[in-house]
């Protein structure tokens, strides 16, 4: 009735057009008090469906409630308003569904780890090795694989972060001369490619490469240089993206005082995008802190401290934990879940950090 | 049909800032409008609370009564979409859909309300619109090529056709104009004196001839002072307007000493 | 390669001719190190698939089944006979339930932030799948086997009951672990931040104006999405998808923990079973002889290929529309 148009009204009695204009403007409308009550009524239901049937668990049972509401209250504005209002309620309802799609799976995961991390978690448990406790016995620590990762992770950083900085300070200021043009077009393809090259491939080439070819022992370095070709893209991007957003007029300002380029892009251009390449290198060491796979291929997991990265067995904690939780025993299981509980909290620290970096400095656009 | 809009007392707010201020006017069928004034006096905001298209800001809301033939469109049981379907606009940048066809966007708002057309159908009112907006002779042999291949001016005829395809009562113009090279201009012009016999006009614009050449009637708005509110200072028939203006403020602006 | 080095402002005339030379030593040597490292990534990418072909060879050379249709995996037997048809299937199983599931969600996320919610509530959503993103795989695979699983259990005994007739979701083991449906539920998960973070941003670049057209004809939210946000978004959506799905195919050891690893191709995706090239590397890694590391490079390599090929093409994608978009003003 509302899909009148005013054409169609042409000819007909004054009154009757005043009524049909009220049709075509107005149309079905739900209460305002409506999503709430099918919100009341959805809940309702998925509770009842989570005593009777295989729907368990909080977070299933929200996401039976949205699917609910979507359905009920479609239904109830299709009657009401009509098919167009049916569907866009719909399509809100599953738009705002995705929302606890996302936050579901985080809160599990991070309550997870901290309730069955607690468990084993300690100071003891932060400051011993794992040196002579057997997999059945209760005790031991991460101090090992604590000091695996640091350096681990601190020596690719140390390669990573600069490489990285170098290619997307070529990239941003050196890239528009000529010849260059075509190369870094390449580059820039290329690194955006890296950035999708699976950690265990990169494990593979290392250990192809470094320790088959070139003769290196499986050993914490090893493992570093995996960790670094996992960094460098990313270091690349977000490098490049602060380095963008440096006004023009800061670099000419510069020339213009006599300033060589290569001392201008040192004292002024970096300086300005600190805060945001220190940021782009926290996320970048976040995201290779926690990677399993390339360690696995490239050092061998050992049960006691070793400083030296260079030579010989060295932990890490990703590996720890993988090692740990897959010996099978209770003991060992509570260690896993408690490395990782540290594993997530360094990751998340770091992660947190470089947002809050991020947010209180930042580039002045 | 054309159709008569009443607007009283209306208040406009962004959030907790007041943006227009006790506004009250009236827009004959068949008639064209203009709204004047300096930038940020709110004549945007006024012409967009015609159609609820204000609503799309976050935080936008409009406080008075606007009513189209005595329909209040703010009614509590009155649906926006229906209201923006009844009073069609036109932007001050040409926006037909990139990824669509010239057939494809003049049909646009038609595919909206569902329902069957026939193909036929849908020819016939591709081409009254098209030629409605003066643009049917320029792309009748590429109606499906993509409508952002269309030089300015066509691709503001063309949302010109798109927005009366669907046969509004009312046709807001925020600055249509404003993006446009000379010639376009005449050409919308041309078209906007054609289309008042079928439609009311509403026209937003920062060119004072052009309010005076396309306009039955001018609303001058103004800003109450830095800091306030914009409002209406004056409404009157075109030609008065800008001959003998009520007010001082008018007289200032249409003569050019501020804004 | 020219060797003359011209910083793109012109030199400074008040510069004393003194320092000239040295001025070009630095920026000469300047831009070599920057260069060198940017040529460095060319070299690293052709690097890992020449070591990887170059280590793959001895297996392949001693494989005595067909490296591309056999399903069983020993290549320290003697004679080895082994082939990546099971890994094939696994690996393109898991990642197909996982794009199924984060596809439309990712893109619902992004919709949300970009075009739904607030900007706080907006916020609040891209902070939660940034965090998302930050857990390492090892503990998404944990927490799979050990909070998912039992929690997807009674989903799964359903999905059987009443769709048991779809060969796919068939399962005569009553049992409904450690699979390759719950294997691709928890790479959706992991994937879920890369499809919706580069769907938002293409989602944000749609002009004003086309979400006003749309909205002034009458269109409903739904309606404007449909006919402004998905036709300019789509080539982004599609590269997101594909970037999500390099991500869902390379994923090694949140697999490898939850799949009961073997090598048959079972269409009853809701039992136990199923390996991908990834996970297959990293559980017979520590086992494996010289052959068998070999071998298992040589899957790499496959995997290798398979991604870059999938990366490439969602890299192609986003470069033409940026081209797109940048003639369009």
């Amino acid at each position: 009735m509302s899909d009148r148009t005013p054409a169609q009204l042409s000819g007909e009695t004054r009154a009757e057009s005043d009524r049909l204009l009220h049709d075509a403007l107005a149309g079905g409308k739900l209460p305002r008090w409506a999503p709430a009550a099918v919100g009341v009524v959805a809940l309702a239901l998925a509770a009842v469906l989570n005593l009777v049937t295989f729907v368990d668990g909080v977070a299933g049972t929200l996401v039976v409630a949205a699917l609910l509401f979507g359905v009920l209250q479609s239904v109830w504005s299709f009657v009401v308003e009509g098919r167009r209002h049916a569907v866009d309620r719909l399509a809100t309802t599953l738009v705002y569904t995705t929302f606890l799609l996302a936050l579901a799976p985080l809160v599990a995961v991070l309550l997870t780890v901290i309730v069955r991390g607690l468990n084993a978690l300690s100071v003891d448990f932060l400051l011993t090795s794992m040196r002579g406790v057997s997999p059945r016995e209760e005790g031991g620590g991460v101090y090992h694989a604590i000091v695996g990762t640091l350096e681990q992770v601190g020596i690719a950083a140390l390669i990573g972060i600069p490489l990285g900085v170098l290619t997307a300070i070529y990239l941003v200021e050196y890239a528009q001369q000529g010849n260059s043009k075509r190369l870094a077009r390449a580059v820039s393809f290329f690194v955006d490619v890296m950035t999708g090259v699976p950690s265990v491939v990169v494990g593979l080439f290392v250990y192809t490469a470094a320790i088959l070819t070139l003769g290196m022992e499986r050993s914490g370095f090893a493992a570093a240089l995996a960790l670094t070709i996992l960094m460098i893209p990313v270091v690349v991007r977000s490098t490049e993206e602060m380095l963008r957003i440096v006004p023009r007029d800061l670099r000419e300002a510069s020339y213009a005082l006599g300033i060589p380029k290569w001392r201008t892009i040192l004292k002024v251009v970096l300086p300005t995008a600190l805060s945001g390449i220190i940021t782009g290198a926290m996320l970048a060491v976040a995201r290779v802190a926690g990677e399993t796979a390339p360690l696995l291929l490239t050092t061998f997991m050992s049960q006691s401290i070793n400083f030296n990265p260079f030579s010989g067995p060295q932990a890490a904690l990703p590996l720890f934990v993988w090692d740990q939780f897959n010996s099978g025993t209770d003991a060992s299981q509570d260690r896993a879940w408690a490395g990782a509980l540290v594993l997530i909290t360094i990751v998340m620290i770091l992660y947190l950090a470089a947002k809050l970096v991020a947010r209180f400095t930042g580039v002045k656009k | 049909m054309a159709k008569r809009i009443d607007v009283n007392d209306l208040d406009i707010y962004y959030g907790s800032f007041k943006a227009v201020e006790g506004v009250s006017f009236s827009v004959e069928p068949c008639s064209v409008t203009a709204f004047i004034g300096p930038s940020g006096c709110g004549k945007s905001t006024v012409l967009r609370t015609l159609n609820r298209m204000h609503e799309v800001i976050p935080g936008a809301y409009a406080d008075g009564k606007v009513l189209l033939d005595g329909e209040d469109i703010y009614g509590s049981d009155v649906d926006p979409v229906n209201v923006r379907r009844t009073i069609g606009m036109v932007f001050q940048r040409p926006n037909p859909f990139p990824t669509m066809s010239i057939y494809e966007n003049v049909v646009a708002g038609l595919r909206l309300e569902g329902g069957k057309r026939s193909r036929a159908e849908l020819d016939d009112r591709v081409e009254s619109s098209l030629r409605g907006a003066n643009l049917w002779e320029e792309v009748k042999d590429r109606l499906n090529r993509p409508g952002s291949g269309l030089s300015g001016g066509q691709q503001q005829r063309l949302c010109i056709a798109r927005a009366i395809a669907v046969e509004p009562a009312v046709l807001l113009m925020d600055e249509p104009c404003s993006a446009l090279d000379p010639i376009s201009t005449q050409a919308i012009e041309d078209l906007i004196d054609e289309l008042k016999e079928r439609y009311t006009i509403v026209i937003v614009t920062h060119n004072m001839q052009q309010a005076a050449r396309v306009s039955d009637r001018t609303a001058f708005f103004n800003l109450a002072g830095v800091g306030k509110p914009g409002r209406l200072v004056e409404i009157n028939s075109t030609d008065v307007l800008f001959s003998t203006p009520s007010q001082q403020a008018t007289e200032d602006y249409i003569s050019g000493r501020f804004g | 390669m020219s060797t003359s080095v011209t910083p793109d402002a012109p030199a400074p005339a008040t510069a004393p001719a003194i320092q000239g030379a040295a001025v070009r030593r630095g920026d000469r040597t300047f831009l070599g190190l920057s260069r060198g490292a940017g040529i460095l990534i060319l070299v690293l990418m052709a690097a890992i698939a020449a070591f990887l072909i170059w280590k793959a060879i001895p297996s392949l050379q001693a494989n005595t089944a067909n490296f591309f249709t056999e399903t069983e995996w020993k290549p320290d037997a003697d004679p080895a006979f082994f082939g990546i048809a099971a890994l094939t299937f696994g690996t393109i199983m898991t990642s197909v339930i996982a794009m199924a599931l984060a596809v439309p969600v990712g893109i619902g996320i992004a919709l949300f932030i970009a075009h739904y919610a607030n900007r706080r509530l907006g916020a609040a959503l891209g902070f939660i799948t940034d965090l998302l993103a930050a857990v390492p795989s090892i503990i998404f695979g944990m927490w799979g086997l050990s909070f998912l699983m039992p929690q997807m259990q009674g989903f799964l005994e359903w999905l059987t009951t009443y769709f048991g007739w779809i060969p796919l979701f068939a399962n005569d083991l009553g049992i409904f672990t450690r699979s390759i449906m719950i294997a691709g539920v928890v790479l959706a998960i992991m994937v879920l931040p890369t499809v919706s973070a580069i769907s938002r941003e293409v989602f944000v670049q749609v002009p004003r104006e086309h979400i006003e057209a749309a909205l002034a004809l009458g269109a409903t939210r739904w309606e404007m999405v449909r006919m402004a946000i998905f036709p300019f978004a789509k080539p982004g959506m599609i590269s997101a998808s594909m970037l999500g799905l390099g991500r869902a195919l390379g994923e090694t050891i949140a697999v490898a923990l939850i799949l009961s690893a073997n090598y048959t191709i079972n269409w009853q995706i809701t039992e136990p079973g199923g390996n991908t090239f990834a996970a297959n590397i990293a559980l017979r890694w520590n086992e494996a002889g010289p052959i068998g590391l070999s071998a298992l490079v040589a899957s790499g390599l496959v995997l290798f290929v398979i991604t870059l090929v999938v990366n490439m093409a969602a890299r192609l994608i986003i470069a033409r529309r940026a081209e797109f978009s940048g003639a369009n003003g």
